[in-house]
């Protein structure tokens, strides 16, 4: 959806557009190496000369990691002359997750954010839904900290934002 | 703002130049003026109570709580970061937010009272958080509609944060005053302290009327009664009574600090004032 509209510039730019999209799936987001900064939704448009990026909290301390390694990523592909600019509107939301970052949130042992109607998430360990809010902030400013009733483990949960 | 008296041109002129003997306030275009002060005291506050909840990290009752209270300070933080930038690039002076953060003296900052009161026991700081939390919610929502898109951005971008944290601390007031008769008196004892230092979040001066005149601030006024109403509420599902109104102490908006922010700003600025050239 994001990519999509992204990509969608003069004709003759696309294969590099393309190109870079692909250099910064392969970049990793620093506290959730799973997920990619585009699996994550940060990446909000790239263009030949510019490449846009949104925070996810406002005091994340891995935005600036972020785009470090982001810039490292383009240069190291010869996009040099690419910018990154932070742009912060519209906020970024933890829809913007794709939907293949939603499973490997999962995969990982983080449930992904509730969607509209869900009311506690899935345990990532053993898929029981019985399960119960410890504290709404966990280790990283986009997780609380939730537990199994069923299997009794902990587990992270990527806060609805 | 109905009940201020209109701006003369004599009054600003006068007020440039008295403004400019001090040793802060670098010189500015004068409409920028009140947008630069906004600025700071949006930042200020932020930052200020970022700086005060980070001292409690590793001190909290259990993990959980120190979680909170320091993901809290990071988000706040994170606020103070953009909105001091914001400040110094309308200041165009030079200075950059950790200039402005770490480089001003007590006098210069701009922080309502109630952000630099100390953190006493945990109850008093969650006393403070949702007197504090449940007005820059408020503030927040509105902000988001700014004509200023910056200010908009952030507070669009803040507001999802600041949510949270006013309802931890409210449920927080509320397990504590319906807790035991310790954690009660506690509270109250807490309640107590901050109370005084309410109404200077709605006390209106020149540069919040000049901002809520231009679109770019909000008239705090328009929602004393939401808020009044917004903790009373939880203060009735805690079983406390609001503390009898005192003095208002006012004056963080012009400089005028109780002794805590000092000693705060000691400990914030030592190692950027002694090593200036530090990185980490």
């Amino acid at each position: 959806m994001v990519s999509g509209l992204a990509i969608a510039g003069e004709p003759e730019t696309r294969p590099a557009v393309n190109a870079m999209w692909n250099v910064l799936r392969s970049v990793p987001d620093p506290e959730i190496p799973v997920l990619s900064v585009v699996d994550l939704g940060i990446v909000r448009s790239v263009s030949p000369d510019r490449v846009t990026i949104t925070p996810t909290y406002t005091g994340c301390p891995a935005t600036q990691v972020i785009e470090r390694d982001i810039r490292a990523a383009l240069d190291a592909a010869g996009y040099r002359g690419a910018r990154i600019e932070t742009v912060l509107s519209p906020p970024w939301t933890t829809e913007w997750i794709t939907p293949e970052g939603r499973e490997k949130l999962h995969a990982y042992g983080i449930a992904p954010p509730l969607v509209p109607g869900q009311t506690a998430p899935a345990c990532p360990q053993c898929g029981s839904r019985e399960t119960e809010e410890i504290s709404r902030f966990g280790s990283t400013p986009c997780k609380a900290l939730w537990r199994c009733g069923a299997c009794a483990e902990p587990f992270d949960l990527f806060k609805c934002h | 703002m109905p009940s201020l008296p209109p701006i003369r041109p004599e009054d600003e002129a006068r007020a440039a130049v008295s403004r400019n003997h001090g040793a802060f306030d670098a010189p500015v275009e004068e409409h920028q003026r009140a947008l630069f002060d906004f600025l700071l005291r949006l930042g200020d506050d932020s930052l200020i109570l970022g700086q005060r909840l980070s001292e409690w990290c590793g001190h909290a009752p259990s993990v959980e709580v120190d979680l909170s209270l320091a993901n809290m300070a990071l988000d706040l933080v994170g606020q103070a970061t953009f909105f001091l930038e914001y400040a110094g690039e309308v200041e165009g002076a030079g200075r950059d937010g950790d200039a402005l953060a770490f480089g001003r003296d007590v006098l210069d900052f701009r922080n309502c009272l109630l952000v630099e009161q100390p953190n006493g026991d945990f109850a008093q700081t969650m006393a403070r958080q949702f007197l504090f939390s449940t007005w820059q919610k408020m503030l927040f929502d509105r902000l988001a509609a700014s004509r200023d898109e910056r200010i908009a951005a952030v507070a669009a971008k803040a507001v999802k944060e600041v949510a949270y944290h006013q309802e931890l601390a409210a449920e927080w007031v509320i397990r504590l005053g319906d807790g035991t008769d310790e954690s009660r008196r506690r509270l109250v004892a807490g309640l107590d302290w901050m109370w005084r230092f309410v109404p200077e979040l709605f006390d209106a001066d020149r540069v919040s009327g000049e901002m809520a005149a231009r679109g770019i601030g909000a008239d705090t006024a328009h929602f004393r009664e939401d808020y009044d109403r917004a903790v009373r509420a939880v203060l009735a599902e805690a079983g406390v009574e609001p503390p009898a109104d005192q003095r208002p102490i006012l004056g963080g908006r012009r400089g005028h600090h109780s002794e805590h922010l000092g000693h705060l700003l000691c400990v914030m600025q030592y190692l950027p004032r002694t090593y200036p050239a530090a990185v980490w």
